[in-house]
């Protein structure tokens, strides 16, 4: 035995030559798969503890074991919590004075004695809040005097907090760089405090309507440093606010009045002592020609618009703003229904720098006009051309963009393999391909975006109907995979979605609402191998009690969708339900509240999940395409789906 | 020409005091026989070169009487740090041995006298000696049976000791009475300055008042007439004395001396005294002379030297009224007497104050982790932005709403809640008992103020962590079996 020991050793210690800075240098490579490092750590308990050691992020996604895990890993600076369904106050008792990242965000069961806590931390240099809406003035109070490295907070939806916890953020924390404060009750008293801060570099006031004229004319001095604000939804904030702030901070870069006032020649004048500024977000504003004519005129160094949703957008206005502005890198004109191919043709030919462009919904573009772009605008990363009258001959045109990584094409009727085709040969950058009821498309597309388009993250095909088994075959093969939507896609089996599941590590996200051949035996492969799957929708397929249950071995998943399983008994549910430990979020029908007991309702209640009852009737799909025919006309692809 | 014997004398009664002192040797009181010794050997040496030089001139024995008082001082200091039954009885004892010595030297002189006539000068030398000793043992005596008074402490007996030190130097005798008519003079500023140089020599005691009294100084300043600005000299100036402030009445009786609050009660009581105090002119009040001639607006001056109220402050803030006088000499000079029975925390020396704070005690919800509670939440963040380490305190119903969403409820099923929930509570206490500094925020605080239906830190944050464990132990003693525990397992089963 004492021999075989011996004999042992030297192999063992062959890596214990390499000194630990060196074993960090290669982990520091093992960032494509969550797993890899996992794997890594359970060769020897020495490489364990390496592991250990050289972990510096944490995203948990269940915080039972936060007390053993930061035991576990001494040096994690970055701890994101906001994956966990539900943060108690007692399990933040752990928190330890060498994390400089906390995000908290969605922890909306944190009171102040969470805050507490975390003000135990004193290193902490970014902090994110959002919808901590427990939270108090005391609690901030006590992160205030507690964490005085600051340099970003995020209290955005934390309602609980006012005037005076920001007023004390900004006494106390002096080294604060970014700060938001969206939708917070706040007033002028404590902006006045926040603005004094030396180094405030990005504000965001989004929807505080407390925030008013006065206050910012009050405003004499300071804020130099101020890069970035986002004054968004600020109702009570017109151009008179505007220009006395533009004075006050003139190294102004980022500029966000989305849903505010009415965009005309007052407010754009008000943008003229901004010499630095670079982008403007005008979003669901009302724009006048001349508005737009004069930022054209005064913002010199502009490189990113955004228009989405803009009323009294004109070929007339936008033309001439592109003509000044040559440099302009992004533009978003969503559901700028009344601008034609006269203003995309001005974009393209003077915007030839263009990297995103968005049009969705710009029904009334005609279909020569994406010839041009694809002629123009080589450079494009992103583009988005949702419901457009975009033909094979423009997708074509548009295959020229080699650097694109992202491009839209749900709803565009006219569409098919043979423009398609010519994308997955040329663009293999491609990370997200959205063909949402593009119904002309079929498996040949697929094929050809697969075989070009190794590195694509997400793909949607929801209702194109002549999908089937062979497309999923295919994308299996594109093992960076992490969101696919196929829903209503009647054609694919249980064998394709098994495809995906094996081929697909890295699959997160997964819609198969409405694929009728999908049963229990596509469930079992999923369930096995794409561990890493956090949201699902199953409704309207052919799963049954035994498949719903095996999804509790995923233990990432997080947000369920199971309605109208004709094969789902309510223990079956249950089972189900208890099984799958960290849920949050639960679409269910509202039939089944009452046939759960209620006990079993409560526990999954205090363990953090969300249930959503959903009291619709089976809708056979006909009807569906009514619905939709009606709804799309008005608010655009985006709101219809998030409905739906 | 007979110095020779003056100096055996001289020294003899030194080896005597010597003596003394090494029997005072007592371990409790090394460090102060240390500094004792340490005088007698410079004592020692100069006395030893008064005998190379002609003994005549006075300057030397001055020298021995001041060093003296410096001895007395001394001890006195030590005496004032921490008083002891044991010191007093050694003090005494040395006074005694003193006074025999005092005695051996009359009984000497006077026995010279007789042999010869002697020299004048040299009978007034001997004189000046045997009164700067008799003076200094006087003061020790006083000083020693003033520190048994436990209303004086130590303010007077300091005062008086380092005042003696300027008295037997220069005067003989009158020495306490000189400080008494030095304070009571109201006199003029640069007059007062001489006299007020010894007074502020007494640092210690002066620091250790305005130590207390700082946090009142600011609050005295809100009955105070900021925007008046009166340019100096436009008005008079009055001050009263320490004792007539505290009096309790300021009109007597001439008669029977029954003293009253105020002068209409005094009128109405004389009226028992006599018919002649009946009259409508003695009943009326007293006319403000109504002369025609514009009278000096009167402003008020606090009698503690170095307060900002004392006229000889530089930045001198004249309080209105007497009332004024009255209310900032107590609130800023004096112990506050008067606690408040519902919190036990909050104490006052203006008994109106106190009857304020308890018309809202219980409702002052902000609490500060310094302690101080605040009936309005922007006051404490006021208080917090302008002390560094301060933070909210999170109130203790906070603990009570984190009982429930555990991390415990998920391993158990619905049906035992209650065992649960029990656990937790259990578990709560024992971490309310533990002794870790945040225990400050344990949620063990809560049994108790339950009880006090309010929500006051019941502890005082200057305790040191051994008598914050011995209060939790006690609050859990007391309301933990009716309260505590219970209380919050009812909160949590609902």
């Amino acid at each position: 035995m004492k021999k075989q020991k011996s004999m042992t050793e030297p192999i063992f210690n062959r890596f214990d030559l390499l000194s630990d800075e060196i074993v960090f240098l290669i982990l520091d490579f093992l960032n494509d798969d969550p797993l890899d490092k996992k794997s890594f750590s359970l060769v020897c308990k020495s490489f364990h503890a390496i592991e250990s050691r050289h972990r510096k992020i944490l995203k948990p996604l269940r915080s039972e074991h936060l007390a053993k895990v930061l035991i576990r890993f001494p040096f994690i600076s970055y701890l994101d919590l906001s994956l966990c369904p539900r943060i108690t106050d007692s399990s933040l008792g752990v928190i330890s004075g060498n994390l400089v990242e906390i995000d908290l965000s969605n922890a909306t069961d944190l009171k102040d004695l969470a805050a507490a806590s975390i003000a135990e931390a004193k290193n902490l240099e970014k902090l994110w809040l959002v919808r901590c809406k427990s939270i108090t003035d005391i609690g901030i109070g006590c992160i205030a005097v507690g964490c005085r490295k600051l340099k970003l907070l995020s209290l955005k939806w934390c309602f609980g907090v006012g005037d005076l916890g920001v007023g004390l953020i900004a006494v106390k924390c002096k080294e604060i760089r970014s700060l938001d404060l969206s939708y917070l009750p706040i007033t002028n008293k404590c902006l006045l405090q926040v603005l004094e801060l030396q180094h405030l570099e990005d504000l965001v006031l989004e929807g505080c309507f407390g925030i008013d004229d006065d206050s910012l004319t009050a405003l004499k001095q300071g804020c130099t440093s101020l890069e970035t604000l986002d004054m968004s939804s600020c109702q009570n904030v017109s151009h008179v606010g505007l220009s006395s702030l533009t004075s006050a901070a003139g190294c102004l870069r980022h500029l966000s009045l989305s849903y505010g006032s009415r965009v005309d020649l007052a407010l754009a004048d008000s943008l003229q002592k901004l010499s630095l500024l670079q982008s403007i977000k005008l979003d669901g504003s009302q724009v006048t020609c001349s508005g737009l004519k004069a930022i054209g005129n005064w913002c010199a160094s502009l490189t990113e618009l955004s228009l989405s949703k803009c009323s009294g957008v004109t070929d007339e206005g936008l033309s001439s703003l592109v003509t000044k502005r040559v440099d302009l890198r992004k533009l978003d004109v969503t559901c700028c229904r009344t601008i034609t191919c006269a203003s995309v043709a001005h974009i393209t030919n003077s915007c030839t720098s263009l990297t995103s462009l968005r049009m969705e919904s710009c029904t009334t573009v005609s279909a020569e006009a994406f010839v041009l772009i694809g002629q123009r605008c080589q450079f494009l990363e992103e583009l988005d051309l949702t419901e457009n009258n975009i033909d094979d001959e423009g997708l074509k045109s548009i295959s020229r963009c080699s650097q694109l990584a992202s491009l839209k094409l749900g709803i565009c009727p006219n569409i098919t393999d043979k423009g398609l085709i010519h994308i997955g040969i040329c663009c293999s950058k491609l990370k997200e391909l959205d063909l949402y009821r593009s119904a002309g498309i079929t498996d040949l597309s697929i094929l050809a975006i697969a075989r070009g388009c190794t590195v694509i993250e997400t793909i949607n095909i929801a209702y194109c109907k002549n999908i089937t088994d062979r497309s999923l075959v295919s994308l299996s093969k594109c093992s960076k995979l992490n969101t696919l939507e196929s829903r209503g896609c009647p054609l694919i089996t249980s064998f394709g979605l098994s495809a995906v599941a094996m081929g697909c590590k890295q699959l997160t996200k997964l819609d198969i609402k409405n694929c009728q051949n999908i049963d229990d035996t596509g469930m079992i492969p999923l369930a096995h191998f794409s561990q890493n799957l956090r949201q699902i929708n199953l409704s309207y397929t052919s799963v049954t009690d035994v498949g719903l249950l095996s999804l509790a071995s995923v233990s990432c998943l997080q947000i369920m969708t199971v309605l109208h399983l004709e094969g789902l008994t309510p223990s079956g549910l249950a089972a189900a339900l208890l099984a799958c430990g960290g849920l949050t979020k639960v679409k269910l029908q509202a039939s089944f509240k009452a046939l759960l007991p209620p006990t079993i309702i409560e526990h999954l209640e205090s363990r953090g999940c969300v249930f959503q009852w959903r009291d619709k009737v089976f809708q056979t799909d006909r009807l569906r395409s009514k619905i939709l025919e009606t709804t799309v006309g008005r608010g655009g692809m985006k709101q219809f789906h998030d409905m739906v | 020409m007979e110095p020779e014997p003056n100096v055996p004398l001289n020294n003899q009664s030194l080896a005597n005091s010597n003596r003394h002192q090494h029997k005072w040797k007592d371990p409790l009181f090394l460090d102060c026989g240390i500094r004792f010794e340490q005088q007698f050997s410079d004592f020692n040496q100069s006395s030893e070169a008064q005998t190379s030089f002609s003994c005549n001139s006075t300057k030397p024995n001055q020298r021995i009487g001041a060093q003296e008082n410096q001895m007395n001082e001394g001890q006195e200091s030590s005496k004032i740090q921490d008083w002891d039954p044991r010191t007093m009885l050694n003090n005494l004892s040395f006074l005694e041995k003193k006074i025999h010595q005092l005695q051996d030297l009359v009984r000497v002189i006077d026995r010279r006298r007789d042999q010869d006539t002697g020299r004048p000068d040299e009978l007034m030398f001997q004189q000046q000696l045997i009164t700067a000793d008799l003076t200094s043992t006087i003061v020790q005596l006083i000083s020693t049976a003033g520190s048994l008074l436990p209303s004086v402490k130590h303010n007077l007996s300091s005062v008086s000791s380092v005042e003696q030190f300027g008295g037997t130097t220069n005067s003989s005798g009158e020495v306490f009475g000189d400080v008494v008519i030095q304070q009571n003079n109201p006199i003029s500023k640069t007059e007062n300055q001489s006299n007020q140089t010894p007074i502020d020599l007494t640092g210690y005691t002066g620091v250790e008042q305005n130590s207390i009294t700082e946090d009142l100084e600011l609050k005295i300043d809100d009955d105070a007439d900021e925007g008046e600005i009166l340019p100096p000299g436009s008005y008079e100036i009055l001050q009263l004395e320490k004792e007539e402030i505290l009096a309790l009445h300021t009109h007597f009786c001439t008669i029977c001396g029954k003293g009253f609050k105020r002068d209409a009660n005094l009128r109405m009581h004389m009226r028992g005294h006599g018919d002649e105090y009946k009259t409508p002119a003695a009943l009326a009040k007293p006319d403000k002379e109504t002369s025609s001639e514009p009278i000096l607006i009167k402003r008020y001056s606090c009698p503690y030297v170095g307060c900002k109220r004392n006229k000889d402050h530089k930045k001198f803030q004249p309080l209105k009224s007497i009332l004024c006088v009255k209310n900032h000499y107590k609130r800023t000079h004096c112990d506050k007497t008067y606690s408040c029975i519902r919190c036990n925390t909050k104490k006052f020396s203006v008994i109106a104050d106190l009857k304020t704070h308890e018309k809202h005690c219980g409702r002052e919800k902000w609490l500060c982790s310094c302690g101080t509670t605040f009936s309005r939440k922007d006051k404490l963040f006021g208080h917090i932005a302008l002390f560094q380490g301060h933070t909210p305190a999170i109130p203790v119903d906070e603990f009570k709403g984190s009982a429930l969403p555990s991390d415990q409820g998920q391993k158990c099923e619905a049906a035992n809640n209650v065992d649960l929930i029990n656990f937790e509570s259990n578990a709560m206490d024992a971490k309310g008992s533990g002794d870790d500094p945040t225990s400050y925020f344990t949620p063990i605080t809560f049994g108790p103020s339950i009880v006090g239906g309010f929500n006051e830190f019941p502890r005082p944050p200057s305790e040191d962590a051994e008598s914050s464990l011995s209060f939790l132990l006690s609050g859990r003693f007391d309301y933990s079996p009716k309260s505590g525990r219970f209380a919050g397992l009812n909160d949590t089963s609902v």
